[in-house]
């Protein structure tokens, strides 16, 4: 009953190389490599051993696509999305701009073993993004979560609607600048929220 | 509501203390487990911690079949209509104990989406301390809920406050809750 | 008129309501014919009519009965004892047929992701711990590992070991839970009692360890919080055949039981590809036959070092899942048994003072020990900017953290990966098509936990 041939570590399947630091860096991980090949205006980071691409906005899609069809990734595990108003610092590698927000899909390939991470930079002013609840209908509710935590339309999504929050809440609580991390509790004697 | 309405003196005392040994011999919960308290209230029901002892056992679905809500769990600002209104389905006399620190005062969770104390919504008898409490701990609640109902405490206790509990207006029958 | 005493027995009486406007024409009324029959004792003997049906006619005015397939909305819970916490599911049904569920959750939202922002990295685990509340060394584990992966810490190999013999001591608490708690909702109410006597022994080892029964905070960036208490061998064998004896107890009450497998098997069933595309992880997708176990294809802490099977089944139904969390029991045994013996010595957590705090005693004697001690309880410990995602098997599936640092002592963002939060979805593919009592048989092999749904 023991599942015998997926046993490999993720790190063991990546080609060694890569040189970070020196803009662009060329991707160590060959499902990176295939990406950012097919999609020019991508940008290979390593984040502690794991391949992430920053891709275009627009291309959201396309890449989900290409990831499901070409590249055998059976899962995307998990869409969820960052707010960085705040951030005094970011990890952005050399050619990603950065927005406010950003919308980071990771994905898992049981056939190959392997994950690899998709990043995009959405700007506030206009937070759409392309649903991929079409490609893997898993995300579904990850899609309305991020929507209703951060405000991020999914264009394409079959039902967003808000999924945490109730449905009359004004608001995205997970903004930084909306809901703040500690309310003033009514109690006589309250310290001041930090 | 038969009790209050009654006048307390020398001759109703021992039918009082007979009607509050019979209600508190035998309190049935609502099923209100919210999240990790609901994991201890669910261990206190069963064998190592037994509340059978106290005829406690049963905990009812349905509301108006039960006498006590413990409010076991975080309460958060979706379910909060959904908790008073399971509160105003339940039939007099009802108690609320409020379970973990999350019940009684949001606990570790002082942000939007907890309600800072289930007293923000129902009034409460008992509040138990603990992230979760244990069931020791949580039985040591019911038995202050149980020496409050044999002394016939709450009742006095809610004639007194400004509303809820015992004391419900008539014009909460509508279904609109009042202020409390 | 007359009414003659029914002897309603032997009297067939049947109402006939498709030519009803036909039968209100017919020449004889059935009941004339009926009095002619009578015999002289008069009403006492009712004669059968010659070469007549023994039914009698109900005339029925009006039109035939409406010919509406009408479906009904119902609505269960989210205060309901069979929804394992807040959930709501609103179902469409066709008399007891659903043909349509849509799970309404949010009822638990804590904002905890939000409270994970405002909380350092050394505070992070009680936050996390309380999402799963049924495993929450799960929770404590990948929050762990994430920080570590950004902090690029190493860890000694006591606390790796540690870490592996509590986290397979909570899957099997959890997977006790989902007997009690599945039994309890297919109307095994003795399971209830069963599977918490089992979990509360292990609950109480837990608390030896841990120092609390639940939400433990145990596992921590940099280790664990404190050592193994003395004797702890003997205290954890003694629980692996206390658990066995339950495990072979209920394999006896319940796989065998007729009326256990008319209720679970075929009820619920899910293909392979259903539950990939719905991103299904766990016992879920294990049972449709893919042997997919993060801690075999991708292992994590020392599961390479340690020698056990990943439970899987074919028919993807209710009991195979039933099956599998209650074998998973005994393969977490079997690893619990071997971290008993390999436990390694050393330290439990790591000796970088920046990370974890020294021991208690050493603030009295050493003023460097007091500052890194304040430091890390006021200010918490800084991780360098970058991201990552870790993720582990938990009971449920596959429990992923998402940790942003942007160089401060508190997350940017910290998202967990809540296993029960994907598995839901399949209940898209389980529930139509069934009956109503299914859904409730369904719902439950899923084994949500609300907390990790809503966080």
């Amino acid at each position: 009953m023991a599942d015998g041939d997926a046993n490999a570590r993720e790190e063991d399947h990546e080609v060694e190389g890569g040189t970070e630091g020196e803009a662009p860096a060329i991707p160590s991980d060959e499902v990176a490599a295939a990406l950012v090949e097919r999609f020019p205006d991508g940008v290979f980071a390593e984040s502690h051993g794991q391949p992430v691409v920053y891709v275009p906005l627009g291309e959201w899609h396309d890449v989900a696509a290409f990831l499901r069809d070409e590249q055998e990734f059976t899962q995307c595990v998990d869409v969820t999305g960052v707010d960085l108003l705040v951030a005094p610092s970011r990890a952005l590698p050399e050619g990603v701009t950065g927005e406010r927000f950003e919308v980071v899909a990771n994905f898992l390939s049981h056939a190959r073993n392997r994950r690899i991470r998709v990043i995009a930079q959405v700007p506030v002013d206009d937070p759409t993004i392309a649903s991929i609840t079409d490609l893997y209908p898993g995300v579904n509710f990850a899609e309305r979560e991020t929507y209703d935590l951060y405000g991020v339309e999914f264009a394409g999504h079959p039902d967003l609607a808000r999924i945490l929050m109730p449905d009359d809440w004004v608001g995205h609580p997970l903004r930084k600048d909306d809901a703040p991390a500690r309310v003033p509790v009514t109690f006589k004697g309250d310290p001041s929220p930090r | 509501m038969g009790l209050e309405s009654v006048s307390h003196n020398f001759l109703t005392a021992r039918v009082e203390d007979l009607v509050n040994w019979a209600r508190k011999s035998s309190v049935w919960p609502a099923t209100f487990g919210l999240a990790c308290c609901a994991i201890e209230m669910m261990g206190a029901g069963a064998a190592h911690y037994d509340l059978s002892r106290w005829g406690m056992e049963i905990f009812r679905a349905s509301p108006r079949q039960a006498d006590l809500m413990i409010v076991a769990g975080r309460v958060s600002q979706k379910m909060a209509p959904v908790l008073r209104q399971v509160y105003d389905q339940m039939v007099e006399p009802k108690w609320v104990i409020s379970m973990g620190v999350c019940a009684s005062s949001g606990g570790m969770f002082n942000n939007y989406a907890i309600v800072q104390g289930v007293d923000q919504v129902v009034p409460v008898d008992v509040y138990v301390p603990g992230c979760p409490p244990g069931p020791e701990t949580l039985m040591h609640g019911i038995l202050t809920l149980h020496t409050q109902i044999q002394n016939g405490e709450i009742f006095k206790r809610r004639a007194a406050s400004t509303g809820g509990g015992a004391a419900i207006e008539i014009d909460q029958r509508d279904g609109v809750p009042s202020a409390v | 008129m007359t009414t003659e005493p029914k002897n309603s027995v032997d009297e067939l009486v049947e109402v006939d309501d498709t030519d009803l406007l036909e039968r209100a024409e017919l020449d004889h009324d059935p009941e004339e014919r009926r009095l002619e029959a009578q015999t002289d004792e008069g009403a006492q003997q009712l004669r059968p009519l010659a070469g007549e049906s023994r039914t009698k006619e109900l005339v029925l005015t009006g039109g035939p009965w409406p010919d509406v397939d009408d479906t009904m909305i119902l609505n269960m819970g989210p205060q309901h004892p069979s929804t394992h916490g807040v959930l709501r599911i609103m179902m469409e049904l066709d008399g007891e047929t659903v043909l349509r569920a849509k799970p309404v959750i949010g009822y638990l939202h804590t904002g905890m992701e939000k409270t994970g922002e405002e909380l350092t990295y050394v505070q992070g685990s009680t936050n996390v711990t309380r999402m799963d509340y049924a495993s929450p060394l799960s929770n404590e584990l990948v929050f762990s590992l994430a920080v570590e992966k950004l902090l690029d810490l190493e860890l000694p190999e006591r606390a790796t070991w540690i870490r592996m013999l509590l986290v397979e001591l909570n899957r099997m608490s959890s997977h006790l839970l989902f007997q009690a708690t599945n039994g309890m909702d297919l109307g095994a109410v003795s399971m209830m009692i069963y599977g918490w006597r089992e979990r509360e022994y292990t609950l109480r080892l837990l608390e030896t360890i841990t120092g609390l029964r639940m939400n433990h905070n145990f596992i921590r960036p940099g280790g664990v919080a404190a050592d193994l208490p003395d004797d702890w061998q003997h205290d954890v064998l003694e629980l692996c055949e206390q658990v066995e004896r339950g495990v072979a107890e209920y394999d006896t009450l319940l796989s065998e039981n007729p009326i256990w497998r008319e209720r679970t098997v075929g009820v619920g069933v899910i293909t392979t590809q259903e539950a990939l595309a719905l991103n299904a992880t766990g016992p879920i997708l294990r049972s449709t036959g893919f042997a997919w176990d993060l801690r075999k294809a991708q292992p994590y802490l020392a599961y390479d070092d340690v020698d056990f099977d990943v439970i899987y089944t074919t028919n993807g139904d209710v009991f195979d899942r039933y099956q599998i969390r209650l074998y998973e029991i005994l393969e977490s045994i079997k690893i619990v048994r071997q971290c008993v013996e390999h436990m390694p010595g050393g330290d439990y957590r790591v000796q970088d003072r920046k990370v974890t705090p020294p021991p208690r005693a050493r603030i009295d004697e050493s003023m460097e020990a007091l500052i890194h001690h304040f430091k890390l309880f006021t200010e918490g410990f800084r991780v360098p900017a970058g991201e990552t995602y870790v993720a582990v098997e938990s009971p449920r599936g596959e429990i992923g953290c998402y940790l942003v640092s942007d160089g401060t002592a508190k997350p940017a963002r910290l998202h967990i990966r809540g296993p029960s939060f994907y598995n839901l979805q399949s209940m898209d593919a389980m529930v139509p098509g069934g009956m109503f009592a299914d859904a409730v048989a369904v719902v439950s092999s899923i084994d949500p936990i609300m907390g990790e749904v809503d966080r």
